[in-house]
């Protein structure tokens, strides 16, 4: 499968994504603006509680193409960070409070600088976390090597398994990733990952199949535990349950299963003040693989740069600055804020 | 008037009964949201439940309703298909069942 963008897909441009959701259709129209929900909850203009996590996309090639992936990534995409750029990346962590720096892509391990950023994060004392598909790990010598790699950097692994069945799984990622992840998942367990004498953490993220909600995340966590264990004797240490954003190709998705309107209405009936207090991108800053600075991975991947206020590029990078920014929403966001919320690290309320 | 009995925007009107009787749709809706409620069953052992009794009383806002409910509160679709087995088991069982009168009734009349 193509990515949209080599697909010339219309959707493939973010200004057509948000002119859908404000006004794809009459109830699309009619769906109250995501910051007059935030006035109403007392957060508006919502502004950071200050950067905690480093996010940093080092690229958009995969070696899947997922059905509902908001970065549209996958082997067709050529966008890459450099070293000159992940250098800047080290210089604006570097000497801060960030504690975290959380690696993404596309399959942010396919990128040619990948074991040598890892190293250069760890020399600065910080915890890494890689956002991994799973099946990279499985697709030749080179990448069979990384979760030892992983280990030995004591790096904080979230693997992405949308379920703990294969029809679901695969239903999503495609023909045989599930097969390929419970290998991925049995080769972190085999370096030490989720074991009882072992301090590596190897957590899930689980998102929905279709248009609807998550379920909750502690009731998925038992489930997956349980299902995982008796099935492929695999072990985890916490399941983030993410609510999929209606955005890319899980858009696509949305508009070719005549789904939009009601996902959309479901995700504004479902919004919750407490999720969104607690939304992301108040402690997180999210770099692009060229360097431009985001409120978060969905912003980025709609161009929506930080608030013109803020330093947009990481040359220019001001954490105190950045603090005081204004974070850019759109109708999206209402993905963040729906039930229990959704983030990178799962529910939020 | 819509042109079928049915009309799918109806489901997300339900709320609405109270129009004509707000009393009595007031205590039925608290009543509906407490027998949902965590319990000594889950809420997702009460929306399988729900959507087995959907099929069993054919209500298609019913099966609507749950059926995206079973997936929110996590269960899969072979989980769903089997409660609509056991909805589709009692249902036949219960035809069943009275051909033992069937049954007794030819045996008593006949020689």
């Amino acid at each position: 499968m193509k990515s949209l963008k080599a697909a010339e897909h219309r959707l493939s441009q973010p200004e057509l994504q948000l002119e859908i959701l404000n006004n794809g259709s009459e109830t699309l129209k009619n769906v109250p603006k995501f910051g007059d929900k935030l006035r109403d909850t007392g957060l508006h203009p919502l502004k950071p509680t200050g950067i905690d996590i480093f996010q940093v996309n080092v690229g958009y090639m995969c070696n899947e193409t997922c059905k509902h992936c908001h970065v549209d990534a996958g082997p067709d995409r050529k966008e890459i960070m450099t070293r000159e750029t992940m250098e800047l990346c080290l210089d604006a962590v570097r000497d801060t409070d960030i504690g975290t720096v959380d690696l993404t892509g596309g399959a942010p391990e396919m990128n040619p600088h990948f074991r040598w950023f890892v190293e250069e994060i760890k020399a600065l004392n910080k915890h890494i976390i890689v956002r991994s598909n799973l099946t990279i790990l499985t697709v030749n010598p080179k990448y069979r090597e990384l979760p030892l790699f992983f280990a030995e950097h004591g790096v904080e692994v979230v693997a992405s398994l949308p379920y703990y069945l294969q029809r679901n799984t695969d239903a999503q990622r495609g023909d045989g990733v599930f097969d390929k992840s419970i290998i991925g998942l049995q080769m972190l367990n085999a370096v030490g990952y989720a074991q009882s004498e072992s301090d590596l953490m190897l957590n899930l993220a689980y998102n929905p199949t279709g248009a609807f909600l998550p379920a909750n995340q502690k009731t998925m966590e038992a489930d997956f535990r349980r299902v995982l264990k008796k099935n492929h004797d695999i072990s985890f240490n916490n399941l983030f349950a993410i609510t999929n954003l209606p955005i890319s190709r899980f858009l696509d998705f949305l508009i070719m299963s005549g789904n939009v309107d009601d996902y959309m209405t479901k995700l504004v009936n479902a919004y919750n003040p407490s999720a969104a207090a607690n939304v992301m991108c108040r402690n997180i800053i999210s770099v692009g693989w060229d360097g431009y600075l985001y409120d978060c991975d969905f912003n980025q991947m709609l161009q929506m740069k930080v608030n013109s206020s803020a330093p947009r590029h990481l040359r220019d990078f001001d954490l105190a600055r950045l603090n005081e920014r204004t974070i850019v929403i759109d109708q999206h966001c209402y993905g963040c804020t729906a039930g229990a919320g959704s983030s990178c690290g799962g529910a939020i309320a | 008037m819509s042109d079928t009995y049915y009309n799918p925007e109806d489901l997300a009107k339900f709320g609405s009964i109270g129009e004509f009787g707000p009393e009595l749709s007031k205590k039925f809706f608290d009543y509906y949201g407490a027998v949902f409620a965590e319990g000594a069953l889950s809420e997702r052992e009460k929306a399988l439940i729900a959507l087995a009794v959907s099929h069993a009383v054919q209500c298609p806002y019913c099966i609507d309703a749950y059926t995206t409910d079973c997936l929110e509160k996590g269960s899969n679709e072979m989980q769903m298909m089997e409660a609509v087995h056991v909805s589709a088991a009692i249902r036949g069982g219960a035809s069943l069942v009275h051909s033992v009168q069937m049954m007794n009734k030819v045996k008593k009349i006949s020689m």
